[in-house]
């Protein structure tokens, strides 16, 4: 199925992408099928700066399991670090 | 069947005047007068595998075109990066999509040896829009391949900005062939049952099929959800489909 799910949030970083480095400012969140991947849905992640073009994205396809363990390894790395670092 | 083939990319005049690229293949060879068939694609975009399909249907006699609906957001741009962007906007907004599809039939037509007949088909979203389009173009033969979003709303809480169409059943234009999947959630056989319904009570003239053991995108030969007796046999349909609503 075509879930059509989307999540958007703002973000401010940077991502390397086919051209190279280039600033981040948008993410888009999505269950649905994959591009690549050989899985029927993924989660897929689209890091973006839409001022820079639509090339300007770095794209992620990963398995529902991958992505909670992703999701949980952010959070961990953020959590063993000073809070005044990430805060 | 002709094997040979020219293929192009070329210009046309879509919704409101803009200029847009789309995907043309036309038999070599082949008798003319012959039908046209217009080809929208699903929503991770303008694609190779989409443009194999294209293809195919000049392989079996029909000049194809299939519009690039995400050229305006990003001209240029690989299938996938324009799709991402089409996502994040919450998809393309259903008039823009009609009048796209009309300047498609528009530029078929034109084109020498066209017998003057249009048919439409796509797949997924695009199985949504071809009947969208039947329902407000005047066209030939349409295909909807598991199409959702007909008689249900999208679920609660997604974005995408597509609201039911069954109301527009009573101007559907043409015959309709739809093939889903028994497995489908969008949409489900229920759904595909009840747009059965509401065309059996206003006569239209149309042919569901819905196959055991496939689910969503059974047609895409390069995905998981590839299933080759439901794919095969539904590609045999819809040129019988056609055969008999797009010949001269």
């Amino acid at each position: 199925m075509c879930t059509y799910n989307t999540e958007q949030v703002e973000i401010a970083g940077s991502g390397k992408g086919a051209q190279g480095w280039f600033q981040l400012t948008d993410a888009t969140v999505y269950f649905d099928h994959p591009v690549h991947a050989m899985a029927e849905h993924t989660l897929n992640i689209d890091f973006r700066n839409p001022a820079q073009g639509p090339s300007a994205r770095v794209a992620v396809e990963l398995t529902a399991e991958s992505a909670r363990a992703l999701a949980a390894a952010i959070e961990a790395a953020l959590a063993a670090v000073p809070a005044a670092l990430t805060s | 069947m002709s094997e040979e083939l020219t293929a192009t990319t070329i210009t046309m005049t879509g919704a409101g005047g803009d200029e847009i690229e789309a995907y043309l293949v036309v038999p070599d060879g082949s008798p003319t007068p012959r039908a046209s068939v217009v080809v929208i694609h699903h929503m991770p975009g303008y694609d190779s595998p989409t443009k194999e399909i294209v293809r195919k249907f000049a392989a079996h006699g029909y000049a194809a075109l299939m519009p690039n609906l995400y050229y305006r957001e990003a001209p240029g741009a690989s299938p996938d990066d324009a799709a991402a962007v089409a996502r994040a906007n919450g998809g393309i907004p259903d008039d823009r999509l009609v009048g796209d599809v009309s300047g498609a039939a528009d530029y078929l037509r034109a084109l020498p040896g066209a017998n003057g007949k249009v048919g439409v088909i796509g797949y997924c979203s695009g199985g949504r829009q071809s009947f969208l389009a039947a329902s407000s173009l005047q066209l030939d033969a349409a295909v909807d391949c598991y199409g959702a979003c007909i008689v249900n709303p999208p679920p609660e809480g997604m974005p995408l900005r597509v609201n039911p169409i069954v109301g527009l059943a009573p101007n559907l234009s043409c015959p309709l062939l739809g093939l889903f999947g028994a497995e489908d959630k969008y949409p489900t056989p229920d759904e595909t049952a009840e747009l059965s319904k509401v065309l059996d009570d206003l006569g239209k003239l149309h042919e569901f099929h819905t196959y055991e053991d496939a689910g969503h995108a059974f047609f895409a030969v390069d995905r998981p959800a590839y299933r080759p007796a439901a794919a095969n046999d539904g590609w045999q349909k819809i040129f019988d489909f056609y055969g008999r609503y797009l010949a001269s």
